[in-house]
């Protein structure tokens, strides 16, 4: 077999780094290998349209086959790459079959955390693949009772869309607010106070410390105490990077697979790139995360593949994700807590953007919330203004009639 | 026959702008650009049906608020991932201060 460009794991960023390969010119092999049967789909709709759509959900293919084949990607399905043999450079898989790789890129993403409790019970869920969201969504019936462990994206998103189908909802949140990480507590409040107006029960403060089963429902009994009985449990308490592969082979991981700013691993021909690295953001002093979002996951797949044909870029790109929990539209770009200063900027009537300035003014971050897109042109500026670190004049940030774009031009 | 619509005036979009207008039951872009020309397209983004006046228009590019996806406008050409097909556009005209839509 010819070597080539090896690709494990086809989620949003395998699959980018594979048609990247081809954008920028490579005609060797190229393959992409994945643990699910089906073509690569999007993720991000999973905890919402396929929640909440009155048809039967489907899968929303990133691309279809016809592109696999126009470009001539091998996409291997269904297949677990069990090591790699960094010697002869070989991915073996668990099929027995060997793949052979002039370079690597591990874009094997994160599973949900697991909370030991919850594990035996036949009642509680989590969410990562399609597959799991229609066995959630089948139960999310009129009147159902759901107990959602954890008050971050996923769940939130979840409590939202089990609303809309009518189950009532508790979400059960062991720090001291929801959406801890990542998101400035005066957003966090809006969206609390949402979901509070759609009569979801948030109980702070508290974890989730056994799980009884019954026939039909699951007891949960919690750290305050009481007990809820409900139809089913979600549990939403963070991702786990996949690194087994990556340790087993020798690699360096940490809170990760470890790679440097080229998204290069501690082996110069294998790259780890999107949920399951962690990485150096230039912008904030080099400072390492990992993270979780979906636009990463693309980004750092074409940046890995054009740096596995020799490009040596570095990545630089601003953090930038997104939630969606009933009609708000939820963005944040950058990194919140590295802000001393928030000032904030109201965007109409119903929106509002808080812009995150370090010590010495620069704009580090900005976050906003507000219905439908309403915070997203402002984002997208204030993202352009954080990536060349400008220190904008908090008395503009905050002037509502002040055009945002005329701060890129200064 | 042409048919066209009077979408708006002139100064209701800023310069390297964009607005929505919504026209029997279909909704649209209208943009200015930089140079003081009009274009129309589609409305909604091609990816998830987005509405693209809430999206930055930088030349002659316009952004998807939601995702990023890249058009060009004056084209309507998409200009890669996670945008893969085109929008549609229409011509435009300035006429006695209006600006006009051809819906065909």
């Amino acid at each position: 077999m010819k070597m080539g460009m090896v690709i494990i794991g086809a989620g949003e960023c395998g699959v980018r780094a594979a048609f990247a390969l081809r954008e920028s010119g490579y005609e060797g092999p190229v393959t992409l290998i994945g643990a699910e049967r089906h073509l690569p789909y999007e993720r991000p709709p999973l905890s919402k349209d396929t929640m909440v759509s009155q048809d039967h959900p489907a899968r929303r293919t990133i691309a279809a086959e016809a592109l696999f084949n126009e470009r001539n990607i091998a996409f291997i399905g269904s297949s677990t790459a069990s090591s790699i043999d960094r010697g002869n450079k070989l991915v073996k898989l668990e099929d027995d079959r060997q793949v052979p790789y002039e370079r690597l890129l591990l874009a094997t993403g994160a599973i949900p955390r697991a909370l030991p409790p919850a594990t035996n019970s036949r009642h509680c869920f989590t969410l990562r693949s399609f597959e799991d969201a229609l066995a959630i969504r089948a139960r999310l019936r009129p009147g159902a009772r759901i107990v959602i462990v954890g008050g971050g994206f996923i769940g939130l998103e979840l409590a939202a869309s089990a609303r809309q189908r009518g189950a009532s909802v508790t979400v059960i949140e062991p720090q001291g607010r929801i959406m801890m990480r990542g998101v400035p507590e005066e957003i966090a409040k809006v969206i609390d106070t949402r979901h509070r107006d759609a009569g979801v029960e948030i109980l702070c403060d508290t974890g989730a410390v056994s799980f009884t089963d019954t026939v039909n429902n699951v007891a949960v009994s919690l750290s305050n105490g009481n007990v809820i009985l409900a139809d089913l449990a979600i549990i939403g308490i963070g991702a786990t990077p996949v690194t087994a592969l990556a340790e087993s082979a020798g690699l360096e991981t940490g809170n990760g697979i470890i790679v440097n700013d080229r998204l290069q691993t501690s082996d110069a021909e294998i790259y780890a790139a999107g949920d399951c690295c962690i990485f150096p953001l230039a912008l904030y002093g080099g400072r390492r995360v990992r993270l979780e979002a979906w636009r990463n996951a693309q980004e750092q797949g074409s940046l890995a593949a054009r740096n596995m044909l020799g490009a040596k870029e570095q990545y630089q790109s601003v953090p930038w994700f997104w939630s969606d929990q009933y009609e708000l539209g939820l963005q944040v770009a950058g990194l919140p807590d590295e802000g001393k200063q928030t000032i904030r900027r109201d965007v109409g009537e119903a929106a509002f953007i808080l812009f995150h300035l370090a010590g010495d003014g620069r704009l580090v971050a900005a976050s906003g919330i507000g219905p439908g897109n309403s915070v997203g042109k402002d984002i997208r500026l204030a993202e352009m203004l954080i990536a060349r670190g400008a220190r904008p004049d908090p008395g503009q940030l905050a002037a509502s009639n002040v055009k945002l774009k005329s701060l890129l031009a200064a | 026959m042409s048919n066209w619509i009077e979408a708006c005036a002139p100064d209701d979009i800023d310069e390297e702008d964009v607005m929505r207008f919504d026209h029997a039951g279909k909704t649209f872009a209208i943009y200015r650009s930089p140079d003081d020309e009009f274009f129309a397209t589609d409305g909604l983004c091609t990816h998830e049906h987005i509405h693209l006046a809430d999206g930055l228009v930088m030349d002659e590019i316009i952004e998807c608020p939601k995702h990023n996806g890249r058009f060009n406008y004056k084209t309507g050409e998409a200009k890669g991932a996670p945008v893969c097909v085109n929008l549609r556009t229409y011509p435009v005209k300035v006429e006695s201060g209006k600006v006009l839509i051809e819906l065909g």
